[in-house]
């Protein structure tokens, strides 16, 4: 705490587009009073002054290479609360369209002879090199749903995000659903919080807000399957956000076989 | 006497870059931009995607030129699929489009540049001191999210616009609502001209190539041929001509240069090559800034955004008049037909001209990709700046050319997430 009883915040940023904290930037338009709420020590977009005192650490973007881990340890090691803030961080995002591929190939097709000069690895979310205390999910984040994480963690609650899916949002707000119109969507096994906002402006969802904690697999296939999905086709839809997840649950069920 | 400067991920601009200045016996010794940004790899995970995600996946390039990211990939798709867009697509598309650029150049000049004129590290003690100048830029810096939102679902990472048109459409009266707010947002525009006019921009004069699109009929942001400065018009397909792209150790971003050692893409270039198609008004802006072309004061690319802003708001409520007048209808996107092809997308985006190429095969998967970002074709260019600026501001305390430098860098608004991508091609 600040000695004006105020908390210390800090964003920072890895590998990303940097959308996340443009969207915080942006929730300022219609929340001003968030910075009277709060001291923002370390903004490295938004502002020159780097504080390194702060209790709650935002962070935006994936790990892509060992030499970022220290950073990440030591913001672990200040922040009181360790906030995975967006897609790339909470889930590894697009970042993971990378490992459909070999990583040499990768590095080689962007760099060609070159490749050697640049270090990488596979992307993670920040969950895979320190411990996270929660995500505010979403490519980008939901403004809405920032600013009411912010005051749960202020009122040292636990941030509201949802663990229902996206059709539960779709529903409450009478969207005609993708699926009778010869479109396909992943709504069903997403998690919520967006306000179903892809389908209504007549797009699949993604899943860039990661899985619920129970999806029906299964299920969500053989209804792709239904609509006309090949196998090749499922795979697609399901790596776009969640390449590093659906790799995940593969290794694991491959472990327990 | 040696002295070294070194700035290790400058702040206030869009991804991460570091700025080393070496002075030994009163001479400059080095000075060199650094891009020290995680390479992303965006070209090379395109490869096996259906081209409906292409624009989802690149758009995620960029949360500032999201839009743009997604319509240059568009075109490229569009380009290479031989899909026709109907007028009602493109005046949508092109309202968007000016809805980002307002978006972005607001962001610029107001929260990362206007900070150092203020004495101050960031807009927040702003807030305080300047409430009425703050407050201006969040108005305005709404309304262009909210044209964006009207139109795509949100500025970043658009949602409604596909291969061929749109998947939603926005109502008259939304259309009504933000005329209303544009037109009022003319007071809030005067002021942004007017703060600009009033602001001591460094002094400093280097010419250079500029680089920019150019069609015969407007004031190019999306689609075009390149145009140089130094004389010449290349059609978009032969980019390859003009960005020349080269690594360098110090960079994960690919370098690029065309008649000189380097070249300047972004509101300049297209403010020097194009200023006869801006708006009136822009023109007027144009004048009470001191600025004809062509401008030669790296600095003065704010000024060139501010005069951009203008022209956007104006052009944006002659786009909604049309839009109201003839109608919008809800319209299927146009059908493709498959095949094995290739296509160039370009557009301007907020920092300058922006390449997507694509290799597409028949059964609708991409098979190769080259992306094209303006922040690499200006990092030559503002090194060569840096090293006319240093010897000119030598006898300055060392924070003052620290300060200088930084604001030398600002003023390119570079976008370094962006920068790093950088491709290799295989032709096929």
């Amino acid at each position: 705490m600040t000695t004006n009883g105020k908390p210390k915040i800090a964003f920072f940023d890895f590998t990303c587009c940097e959308g996340c904290q443009l969207t915080v930037v942006d929730s300022l338009q219609t929340h001003p009073e968030l910075l009277e709420v709060v001291e923002i020590v370390q903004f490295r977009e938004a502002m020159s002054e780097k504080g390194e005192d702060y209790l709650v650490a935002f962070i935006e973007g994936s790990c892509t290479r060992e030499s970022d881990e220290a950073r990440l340890k030591q913001i672990r090691a200040q922040a009181g609360v360790v906030v995975a803030l967006g897609a790339c961080a909470h889930l590894a995002g697009v970042n993971a369209l990378k490992a459909l591929h070999p990583l040499d190939e990768v590095r080689r097709y962007v760099y060609g002879d070159k490749a050697d000069w640049y270090e990488t690895y596979d992307a993670r979310p920040i969950d895979a090199v320190i411990p996270v205390d929660f995500a505010i999910p979403g490519c980008p984040i939901d403004r809405e749903e920032f600013i009411a994480c912010v005051k749960a963690l202020l009122l040292g609650k636990k941030p509201p995000i949802p663990d229902y899916p996206v059709c539960v949002e779709c529903k409450l707000k009478e969207n005609v659903c993708l699926f009778t119109r010869e479109k396909v969507c992943l709504g069903p096994v997403t998690r919520a919080g967006c306000g179903a906002i892809c389908p209504s402006y007549g797009q699949s969802c993604e899943a860039c807000r990661g899985f619920i904690s129970d999806p029906n697999d299964t299920s969500m296939r053989e209804l792709l399957a239904k609509h006309g999905m090949t196998p090749d086709d499922i795979t697609s839809i399901y790596t776009m956000f969640t390449t590093y997840q659906v790799r995940q649950k593969l290794q694991a069920q491959q472990a327990g076989k | 006497m040696s002295q070294r400067i070194e700035v290790h991920h400058v702040t206030r601009v869009e991804g991460h870059g570091d700025i080393i200045v070496e002075i030994a016996d009163g001479k400059l010794k080095e000075c060199r931009f650094e891009v020290v940004e995680t390479p992303r790899f965006f070209e090379a995970m395109l490869r096996g995607r259906h081209y409906l995600e292409a624009s989802h996946i690149t758009s995620r390039i960029c949360g500032i030129c999201a839009t743009g990211h997604a319509t240059a990939s568009l075109r490229a798709t569009e380009a290479a699929l031989g899909v026709e867009l109907s007028e009602q697509t493109q005046l949508l598309r092109k309202l968007t489009f000016h809805g980002e650029i307002l978006d972005s150049h607001i962001l610029h000049v107001y929260m990362l540049v206007a900070p150092d004129f203020f004495g101050v590290g960031s807009v927040i003690p702003l807030a305080t001191t300047h409430r009425e100048v703050v407050l201006r830029a969040l108005r305005m810096k709404k309304l262009s999210g909210d044209l964006c939102a009207a139109v795509t679902g949100r500025h970043t990472h658009p949602i409604a616009m596909t291969v061929g048109g749109f998947t939603h459409f926005p109502t008259h009266g939304e259309l009504k609502a933000l005329r209303q707010r544009l037109v009022e947002c003319r007071q809030d525009v005067d002021a942004t001209v007017e703060l600009a006019a009033s602001l001591p921009w460094p002094q400093f004069e280097r010419d250079t190539e500029y680089i920019s699109l150019t069609k015969p009929d407007e004031y190019a942001f999306i689609d075009g041929d390149f145009k140089s400065s130094d004389g010449g018009v290349y059609p978009k397909e032969r980019y390859k001509e003009i960005t020349n792209e080269y690594l360098v150790p110090t960079s994960t971003a690919k370098w690029t240069r065309h008649k000189r050692e380097s070249y300047m893409v972004g509101a300049l270039a297209r403010f020097n090559n194009n200023y006869d198609q801006l708006h009136p008004r822009a023109k007027d802006a144009a004048a009470k800034l001191g600025m004809r072309p062509k401008v030669t004061n790296p600095f003065l690319n704010t000024g060139a955004q501010v005069v951009e802003i203008v022209h956007c708001v104006e052009d944006s409520i002659a786009i909604i008049d049309q839009l109201l007048e003839r109608g919008v209808k809800p319209e299927k996107p146009t059908p493709v037909q498959l095949r094995d092809c290739e296509g160039v997308g370009v557009c301007e985006v907020p920092r300058g001209a922006l390449i997507h190429h694509y290799w597409i095969g028949e059964d609708g998967k991409l098979t190769g990709a080259n992306c094209i970002i303006p922040t690499n074709q200006n990092i030559a260019n503002l090194e060569a700046d840096m090293r006319q600026r240093v010897p000119q501001i030598l006898d300055k305390p060392v924070e003052d050319i620290r300060l200088d430098m930084e604001m030398l860098v600002r003023a390119y608004d570079p976008c370094i997430s962006c920068s790093v991508h950088v491709l290799k091609v295989e032709e096929r």
